[in-house]
């Protein structure tokens, strides 16, 4: 049977579940149950637990659910309290940050006071959460990687909700809490701005999230391809390449010249995932603050390519 | 291997999938410089849309006494012969009121009375429709346009606009502001961005409330334009889009939406059609509100119905599919 001559296969075995290391004594949130659930095994580990929340985690969750809150009741309540119409149109409801008239003084609740107090409960929601992560990967003995490629994402959260929005003066910067909402604000952001995609950073972010893609896609393509020789046991293949790493190595240079190492091709990934969000921030943040339209620095800077006229006219307001 | 109900299944899926799509091969038709991706898109097999426009009267002669002379209370069209006044008057009613006839503007007992108040506001649409073709040839062109560019044998065109006033910006105490959007409105082609752009940018004279946001920031030192300011905006040319059946590249190089230089010049008929717009629903459309029965006016506020883009345009780029409206009935451009 094929199935028994690769890990990946469909084929579930529990014994009692794995509690993890010894871990300092912890308080009642901080050790939880575990058990096995078959269909979760389908996708991942069949276990489930134990799993810690402890005080940051436990304030994490007061924090995220409220803000939750505040953003869905006030949705809710844009319809007029209507549980059917709250589900149709939830796509299309926000909560919006107040208005240019408000600069950075706060506004009554329902004049986007509601959006102020909703973002400082989510960016504490969202910050408790990553002292969360970093402790608990101390507590492991572990890197703080994860904590800091989720740094990284919490920057642009930051420079898009806080950062930005205080150095231009006016929360009404900031982006709205809703589905379409926030993506109608992003291309008016741009026609703002004259054209984001004409901002470099903008250009090294989206280079490292479809590279992102790209190197997650080979990678986890190269694996499962070497799996029948033991692809799936990284570790043991990042300091002692067996035939697997061979295989695979020997694969790319094959077809391009070139392969990351077992150990550094998740270096590749974090870093790749990591500048996306980091250089999309910094992007933002000069949009409007340092530079007023991306087009027209792409002019000044000669990277904008230069066509014949359309019109012979002009702006028809400025003719007398 | 895949079950033979798996295979059924998926089929089916991707039927369901294209179902709402036009199939290939589309038309498309380059309209700026190459690699600009400025192009009119067209799907060839669908059908001509149907005007219904009706064919023009014979024409009438212009001798004879004036109808300003033999009928009583003629305000505007005085200077007509009787009978191209009796012809016009005929052709406003298979253009308007088709079904009711003379007595939808007309007290059947005395025509000259103003009784019915669609008889003042018809005199006042003349003048408008004349005002229209003698001043804003800019956008109307040599074409024009007559009453049913807009009515299309309706008593009340189709397209028009009322303010939403206070409902699109939600509950008003405590809870459940919307800022004027995020509500599925047809008006801005069921996106979230604001949808009362009517209020916001048709409602004042010419040169009233800039639709720009180019750069103000540094010449004023001030934050000139807000991302919000450019929501509303982006949601007029969602409109205008609409109205016009047109996507962004019809009038703008997406590049740069602001450049003038680089935009098509139907971009400058745009410019003058949005203060045509703004002068009509400002001195002609509005100052009717006092002659209205309350079942025409708006629900929110009470206002006079009033025009934009899709008044005159119902979805195509030429309203009346490009037909010459005026040439007929020159009493209509005062010619």
């Amino acid at each position: 049977m094929a199935t028994y001559q690769n890990i990946f296969n469909r084929v579930q075995v529990h014994g009692e579940p794995d509690m993890g290391v010894p871990l300092p004594e912890g308080g009642i949130w901080e050790r939880g149950k575990a058990g096995f659930n078959r269909l979760i095994g389908r996708f991942g580990e069949a276990q489930i637990g134990p799993t810690y929340l402890g005080t940051t985690g436990l304030l994490s969750l007061i924090f995220g659910i409220a803000a939750f809150e505040i953003i869905g009741l006030n949705m809710w309540a844009s319809v007029g309290w209507d549980p059917v119409e709250f589900i149709r149109l939830l796509p299309w409801l926000a909560l919006e940050p107040p208005g240019p008239e408000w600069g950075l003084r706060i506004p009554p609740l329902n004049e986007g006071g509601w959006w102020l107090l909703a973002g400082a409960f989510l960016t504490l929601s969202i910050c408790l959460w990553w002292v969360r992560m970093y402790r608990r990967a101390v507590v492991l003995g572990m890197g703080t990687h994860v904590a800091w490629a989720f740094a990284s994402a919490i920057w642009l959260y930051l420079v898009l909700g806080f950062i930005r929005p205080v150095l231009m003066g006016s929360w009404s910067e900031a982006v709205p809490f809703g589905i379409f909402p926030h993506l109608d604000w992003t291309t008016a952001f741009s026609l703002r701005y004259g054209n984001l995609l004409y901002n470099p950073f903008h250009m090294l972010s989206i280079t490292f999230l479809y590279g992102s893609v790209l190197i997650f896609a080979m990678h986890g393509a190269t694996i499962l391809a070497a799996g029948n020789y033991g692809a799936h046991r990284e570790i043991e293949q990042i300091v002692d390449r067996g035939t697997a790493a061979e295989r695979g190595g020997l694969f790319w240079r094959w077809t391009m010249g070139f392969n990351a190492t077992f150990e550094s091709i998740h270096r590749w990934a974090w870093w790749f995932a990591v500048l996306t969000t980091l250089t999309g921030g910094i992007g933002i943040l000069l949009t409007g603050t340092v530079v007023d339209n991306w087009y027209q620095w792409g002019l000044e800077h000669g990277f904008v390519p230069v066509y014949p006229d359309q019109s012979t006219t002009g702006d028809p307001a400025a003719s007398p | 291997m895949l079950s033979t109900k798996t295979k059924v299944i998926a089929l089916c899926s991707v039927a369901v999938l294209f179902t709402a799509c036009e199939r290939p091969p589309i038309e498309t038709t380059q309209t700026g410089f190459r690699g600009t991706a400025m192009v009119d898109v067209a799907n060839p097999r669908l059908p001509e849309p149907e005007l219904g426009y009706p064919a023009a009267l014979p024409p009438a002669g212009a001798g004879g006494p004036r109808a300003g002379d033999v009928y009583q209370n003629v305000q505007v069209l005085g200077d007509l012969s009787v009978a191209e006044f009796t012809r016009l008057m005929t052709a406003i009613t298979a253009w308007v009121s088709p079904e009711q006839g003379c007595n939808y503007c007309h007290n059947p007992a005395d025509l000259a009375s103003d009784d019915v108040y669609t008889k003042v506001v018809s005199r006042r649409m003349i003048q408008m429709t004349q005002h229209i073709n003698e001043n804003w040839s800019d956008h109307v062109g040599e074409n024009g346009v007559n009453c049913y560019t807009c009515h299309a044998g309706q008593n009340v065109p189709e397209y028009i606009w009322f303010s939403a006033g206070d409902s699109a910006f939600g509950n008003k105490h405590f809870v459940g502001w919307r800022d004027g959007q995020n509500m599925p409105d047809v008006g801005v082609g069921y996106t979230s961005l604001p949808s009362d752009t009517y209020t916001m940018f048709l409602k004042d004279p010419v040169g009233n409330q800039s639709i720009r946001l180019e750069d103000e920031m540094f010449s004023s030192g001030e934050l000139g334009l807000s991302i919000k300011d450019a929501e509303y905006t982006f949601g007029l040319m969602t409109n205008w889009s609409q109205a016009l059946g047109v996507n962004c590249t019809y009038c703008h190089n997406t590049r740069d939406f602001s450049n003038w230089e680089q935009s098509p010049p139907t971009r400058t008929t745009a410019h003058h059609g949005l203060n045509m717009v703004r002068d009509l629903n400002a001195n002609y459309l509005i100052p009717l509100k006092p002659e209205y029965p309350d079942n025409r006016l708006g629900p929110h506020e009470g206002d006079a119905p009033k025009a934009y883009c899709a008044t005159c345009h119902q979805g195509v780029n030429k309203p009346l599919g490009g037909a010459d409206a005026v040439s007929d009935y020159p009493s209509l451009a005062g010619r």
